[in-house]
């Protein structure tokens, strides 16, 4: 059954942009499959072993930044960059980490606020990446070689394929000896500990697959967007949108932050066409209303309603 | 660097510094007592400074005669908010909670910015407006008023906290809530009351950081993320904590601002905490 569902919704997310031509609902779309994997990667962190991270804009600026820099100095190939950016993104997150892990709780998020600001603040203040004024990627050859295509098609399928290998990696991890571990650190850590569980190496693990996985979406979002600056790629309002995918698809599971993305995406850009428009932002008014209704009605979140309708 | 220069910058950040401490007295009550962090800490910040511009505009009075006004409404706000949404994730885990607040500070920014539009406001003369000059050093009245106003209010946080049944019964809650409750307090009231203080915090904060800050939707995020950062700094839950976090990190930011660059000030406060709780995990005053 469960199967059967993951096959007809996999045929249906290849097959949406051969049925739906229009470039709007595929921009929807694919920014739903890029919030789908970010979701996937701060799961692993957040949700499997139950480390809040409110800095993953971190990694995703990291990603963002490294393969263009690569490419505009030194005429990296942005696949090459894609994993300088993750290497980049998983060495810091060991070096965050190191030190942070020693912290619990509100402490840890707060540490990982501390740092996302920081970096935000320091990549505004140097000329290097462009400051504040950003870095516009030079459009030289297309096709799938040069990761840059004409139409949306070609963008919707990488990050489709991104987000398969992410799932499948989240999906093992899971099933496997690190998958357990996390799941004891995150219940209770000094239990975990005293029946051998390194908890801080098994954390650092979980950080640095999660920042990789993050710089992934970083690079793809540069090479989809063609221009980045610190409050597109580094803001907290993006670690923050990252980490509300999950707890409103539900934190943990594998298809909650599938889920997450699917309703929170689509929401936040019908009610802006609908409702925004006027600079008034009455859209972000009725996202806002709807994260605390479902924060006081579902705390699992979606993945719990759909659980409580399974058993009726 | 002369000694006129430091001294300046070391006043000055003092004086924001204490309000900052008033914000994060706030937040840090409705932590210690149940364990939320109030995300929309903020935006209730950013009411309360409306609510001073709308009376200072609309019927003259001056924020600081108005200021008993902001801390009951603000009172009321976090009592309301308790009741209306908080009450529903006591028992939820940490996520939603963070969420159900976050969530809250979201609608409340973007409902002020739809009703009062994004521009930026400012209230005009007040009865503080001026500049106090002191052994060379330039203050102004403002300042100074918000920041004895700050002290005050924190002040009277403090001995209503460890001073007063209703505070004893308070800290009682937040020690053991089944053990308070079998001693005769009722929990829910309590936080309900930590609410309603926390807020009332802000309100005292909004109305005197009126009469010197700009009024805008986005003003909550500038305090909020230093009042969370001045919580973690003391230690969670601990007013005295709050206090020291809150005024460090004022003159951290001013002195920053004075000798490095205005831009990067806040790399210092963000620095300042990861040095702090990377020695002592709970903060300064924490329990470690």
């Amino acid at each position: 059954m469960k199967a059967a569902i993951a096959a007809a919704v996999a045929v249906a997310v290849l097959a949406y942009p051969l049925v739906v031509r229009g470039p709007y609902p595929q921009h929807v779309m694919i920014l739903v499959l890029l919030y789908a994997l970010l979701g996937t990667a701060w799961n692993i962190l957040g949700g499997f072993a139950g480390q809040i991270s409110l800095g993953h804009a971190t990694f995703f600026g990291a990603g963002a930044y490294t393969s263009t820099l690569l490419f505009q100095h030194a005429g990296l190939s942005p696949w090459l960059g894609l994993l300088a950016g993750a290497a980049l993104a998983a060495a810091l997150a060991l070096a965050i980490g190191y030190p942070c892990f020693r912290l619990s709780g509100h402490y840890f998020a707060i540490a990982t606020i501390a740092i996302g600001e920081i970096a935000g603040i320091a990549v505004t203040n140097w000329e290097l990446p462009g400051g504040a004024v950003g870095l516009f990627l030079p459009i030289e050859g297309e096709g799938l070689a040069a990761f840059k295509f004409g139409d949306k098609l070609g963008y919707y399928y990488v990050i489709a394929a991104f987000l398969a290998l992410s799932l499948a990696l989240a999906a093992w991890l899971r099933r496997s000896r690190p998958g357990y571990y996390w799941r004891a650190i995150r219940e209770d850590q000094a239990a975990a500990r005293s029946v051998g569980v390194s908890a801080t190496r098994y954390k650092q693990l979980a950080i640095a697959i999660s920042a990789a996985l993050t710089a992934m979406a970083g690079t793809f979002y540069a090479q989809y967007v063609l221009f980045i600056d610190p409050p597109s790629v580094l803001p907290l309002s993006l670690s923050i949108q990252i980490c509300l995918v999950v707890v409103l698809g539900g934190a943990g599971t594998l298809v909650g932050p599938l889920l997450g993305a699917a309703v929170l995406v689509p929401l936040s850009a019908a009610t802006s066409v609908a409702l925004g428009g006027s600079g008034r932002s009455l859209d972000l008014v009725v996202y806002g209303f709807l994260i605390m209704l479902i924060a006081a009605f579902e705390p699992a979140g979606l993945v719990g309603i759909a659980r409580r309708l399974r058993r009726r | 660097m002369n000694a006129a220069l430091i001294a300046q910058a070391l006043v000055s950040g003092l004086l924001i510094g204490f309000v900052f401490a008033l914000i994060a007295a706030g937040l840090t009550l409705i932590f210690g007592v149940m364990e939320i962090v109030n995300f929309a800490h903020g935006e209730f910040l950013m009411l309360s400074m409306y609510l001073s511009y709308f009376l200072h505009a609309g019927l003259g009075w001056d924020p600081i005669a108005a200021l008993p006004v902001n801390a009951v409404a603000l009172f009321a706000l976090g009592v309301l908010v308790y009741y209306a949404l908080i009450r529903r994730v006591l028992r939820a885990p940490m996520l939603a909670q963070i969420f159900a607040t976050f969530g809250l500070g979201v609608f409340l920014q973007n409902g002020a910015q739809f009703l009062w539009r994004p521009d930026f406001r400012t209230l005009g003369d007040t009865w503080v407006t001026g500049r106090i000059a002191l052994a060379g050093v330039y203050v102004s009245g403002p300042q100074v008023a918000a920041a004895a106003g700050a002290v005050i209010t924190t002040g009277a946080l403090w001995w209503l906290l460890s001073r007063t049944e209703v505070g004893r019964a308070l800290l009682a809650t937040a020690e053991d809530r089944q053990a308070a409750s079998l001693m005769g307090i009722n929990p829910d009231r309590m936080f309900a009351l930590a609410w309603g203080l926390g807020a009332a915090c802000v309100g005292v904060a909004g109305a005197l950081l009126s009469t010197f800050y700009y009024v805008f939707p986005q003003v909550g995020g500038v305090f909020a993320l230093i009042a969370f950062v001045a919580v973690a700094l003391g230690g969670f839950g601990s007013v005295v904590g709050a206090f020291v976090g809150g005024v460090l990190i004022g003159v951290v930011e001013s002195l920053a601002g004075v000798f490095v660059a205005p831009a990067v000030k806040n790399v210092f406060v963000f620095a300042i905490y990861l040095v702090v709780v990377l020695l002592r995990p709970r903060g300064l005053v924490g329990k470690q």
